[in-house]
């Protein structure tokens, strides 16, 4: 998935000279994750760059790089540091349009890995997607695929407005079945591990169904979209599996025809429960759906405890959890 | 030596509070034209002593002396003084008008408007400035209309921004004047950011940062230097050190430094001091500033060395924390005043001249005053839209805004 996040910064320089792509270790090196390879050598130190350690420095310039004119893409290393940008991003970024009332806009994205499952501990492995969703005024995408993550990021540095872009830093450099202790099917393999070469969008705000199905529907985004195709395929459930990949603003007409369907809805997230965005999930379903549901929505997210490092697989929501959520929607 | 033993905290206090007789002493100023000018490519190591130091034009008896006068004409300054009267009169007449209800908030620029007036006439057309709440002077010498400012800050019909910002948060990209947040310091890196891609497209245009002295206390300030250093970024980084961040001296801030300007020094940044209360200075250390910016040579601060006369706000007593006489005592006087006797000296001008000056402006204040509230003040006559508040979001509304505009029945 890497290679496809490289190639929608490469695609969008290449045909739109505004774009400029810089963050900590981007520039020479290419990023920590390698997303930013290459860039510098091909587009020149003027648009692909190294910055100071300081994240509301990048996210702050590049806001007044966008006021300017220019179409900035930034990463910050991991989504664990955006919240020394945080007020850049909440008071500044996903406000300057409405304050200014469209004299200023804020054309910029902010890429960081999100997401568990690499060993991180607490400081590399959070995912913090709620604190963006609460935020009017911006958009937060999260893909599952290359195919997707091509599609999505180009889409995102094209939109006129801040776009937050987690990307799942465990589906970095292969797929993921849900399970970190068995073999997995590589990308080359995966019918969504196929990219194909230069210019495509993924519209932002609209979700896809990744399995179809009639019993119980599982909405997810991100890695966990794995963890519930194994939770299905393995609980033998006839579940229908949405992945969300916009997450604000968030597909709802998909998710509310799908519930209708199957009347059962299990939300699952990596991120911690309390306050997550499955509690909006829950109630959007709540509201649009009451009267097709047969049995409470079911939430299955990250224990509410700092990220663990030893004990990452049994704080992660892996099949056996969601399967297990399956099955109790399935009988009440 | 150090005494060993039991650690004390040690909190900076101002020279005097409520009841005591103002005291500057500690403010050493420089005669009037005794700082050097450099050239624009100095090597900033050589100048770190003008970290500390203060250039001023103006002397005592009105005069312009030294090597920073001599910049602008008879024209330019009565035009000058012009600008600060009007800013002035507007504000005065503004501060009445939340008085009496006709807006919920004001912010006043009494004792400063020299710096935002004279900075602005160093700009060029297509610089971008990104203000704080009291460089009002950058649009009103730019020619931004009265009525409009008006019409922000009663947030009425009329309101460019519709009604969706704090008064006096203007925003105007045509007068290069960035859209003002009311959060601080966050401004300052944007403005390095612009900079930067000005750069980056091979542009001339360059930006100016503003920041008062309280928030230079923030991180987005020091972010800021560093961005600019690295990158060479063409901007003038200004800090109005008016000594009072709301209730808070400026030694809050300042700590140990000595200076604001001395900030700047660790990053290798030239950085100035200047008499905040002298239009001629501020404008020759704004067009140095401005000239190096422009000829690649990097970022300069500059720190105008002024005093809050007024309250930090409407909703601020002053009393509460100074000497009333405080302002009376600061050492650098009043800029209108010391640029009107500065023009009587040189013959162009009067106190006859000033008076009727006073009231010509007055007229026109109090003319654009009532075209705007003809528009509507904040709790009487037009008003923006509430549909107007779900508006502008994001450049299509989405579904769930458009649900909750429905929702609300507009």
């Amino acid at each position: 998935m890497i290679e496809a996040i490289r190639d929608a910064m490469d695609v969008s320089m290449e045909r739109d000279e505004r774009v400029i792509v810089y963050g900590e270790d981007v520039g020479f090196f290419g990023g920590v994750f390698r997303a930013t390879q290459g860039l510098q050598a091909k587009y020149g130190k003027s648009r692909c760059f190294d910055a100071p350690i300081s994240e509301s420095g990048i996210v702050g310039s590049a806001i007044g790089m966008a006021a300017y004119g220019l179409k900035p893409c930034v990463e910050v290393q991991f989504a664990d540091y955006v919240y020394p940008a945080y007020d850049q991003i909440v008071s500044e970024a996903a406000r300057l349009r409405y304050r200014s009332n469209g004299d200023f806009t804020c054309p910029i994205v902010v890429r960081m890995p999100t997401g568990g499952g690499i060993f991180g501990g607490q400081t590399h492995s959070q995912s913090p997607e709620a604190l963006f969703t609460h935020v009017s005024g911006l958009k937060v995408i999260v893909p599952s695929n290359p195919h997707d993550a091509k599609g999505l990021l180009i889409a995102a540095i094209e939109d006129p407005d801040p776009v937050i872009f987690l990307e799942p830093k465990r589906l970095y450099n292969g797929p993921f079945d849900g399970h970190h202790d068995k073999p997995v099917t590589p990308w080359s393999k995966h019918e969504l591990g196929e990219v194909a070469d230069g210019h495509y969008t993924i519209p932002l705000g609209k979700a896809a169904i990744r399995r179809q199905g009639s019993a119980v529907t599982v909405l997810a985004y991100g890695t966990m979209v794995y963890v519930a195709q194994a939770a299905a395929e393995e609980t033998g459930i006839d579940a229908e599996v949405i992945d969300l990949r916009t997450l604000l603003p968030l597909d709802l007409k998909t998710i509310v025809a799908s519930v209708k369907k199957t009347g059962r809805c299990v939300v699952v997230h990596e991120a911690t429960l309390t306050s997550g965005f499955g509690a909006e999930l829950v109630s959007l379903v709540q509201e649009n759906c009451f009267y097709h549901l047969e049995a409470p929505v079911a939430r299955v997210a990250g224990w509410d405890t700092p990220y663990p490092h030893a004990q990452e697989w049994d704080y992660f929501p892996g099949p056996a959890r969601v399967g297990r959520a399956l099955i109790e929607t399935l009988e009440a | 030596m150090a005494d060993a033993g039991m650690l004390r905290f040690h909190v900076p206090e101002p020279e005097v509070r409520p009841g005591g007789t103002p005291d500057f002493s500690n403010v050493t100023i420089p005669k009037a034209g005794s700082v050097p000018r450099p050239e624009i490519d100095v090597d900033p190591r050589t100048i770190r002593d003008m970290a500390f130091s203060i250039i001023r034009v103006l002397n005592r008896a009105g005069e312009a002396v030294g090597p920073w006068a001599g910049l602008l004409s008879d024209k330019e300054l009565l035009e000058g003084l012009r600008h600060m009267m009007t800013l002035r009169t507007f504000d005065a007449r503004m501060q009445m008008a939340q008085r009496q209800g006709k807006t919920s908030f004001y912010m006043q620029h009494l004792g400063e408007e020299a710096v935002s007036c004279a900075f602005r006439k160093a700009l060029q057309p297509g610089d971008m400035n990104f203000p704080t709440y009291r460089q009002a002077g950058l649009l009103i010498a730019d020619g931004y209309p009265m009525v409009t400012m008006m019409n922000q800050i009663y947030s009425n019909e009329a309101d460019p921004l519709k009604g969706r910002q704090l008064p006096v948060m203007y925003s105007s990209k045509e007068h290069g004047f960035f859209s003002i947040s009311g959060n601080l310091a966050t401004q300052y890196i944007q403005a390095v950011g612009w900079a930067m891609a000005s750069a980056i497209s091979n542009d001339s245009r360059i930006a100016a940062a503003w920041i008062g002295d309280g928030s230079t206390a923030e991180s987005d300030f020091h972010a800021a230097l560093v961005f600019a250093s690295t990158y060479k970024a063409p901007v003038v980084l200004n800090v109005v050190n008016n000594q009072w961040a709301i209730s808070t001296f400026q030694g809050i801030a300042r700590g140990g430094s000595g200076t604001f300007a001395a900030r700047g020094l660790g990053f290798g940044i030239p950085s100035l001091r200047v008499d905040g209360n002298d239009y001629l200075a501020v404008h020759a250390v704004a067009k140095w500033a401005v000239e190096r910016a422009r000829a690649n040579l990097g970022p300069t601060l500059v720190e105008y060395v002024t005093y809050r006369v007024g309250a930090h706000s409407t909703s601020d007593d002053p009393s509460a924390y100074r000497p009333k006489a405080e302002s009376d005592a600061w050492p650098l006087g009043d800029p209108v005043i010391r640029l009107k006797n500065h023009l009587i000296h040189k013959g162009v001008w009067s106190e006859d001249r000033h008076t009727q000056a006073e009231a010509e402006i007055l007229e026109t204040v109090i003319a654009a005053q009532k075209e705007a509230e003809g528009h509507g003040t904040l709790h009487a006559g037009g008003k923006p839209s509430t549909r107007d508040m779900f508006e502008g979001v994001y450049a299509e509304m989405p579904p769930h805004l458009r649900r909750q505009r429905q929702q609300a029945g507009v």
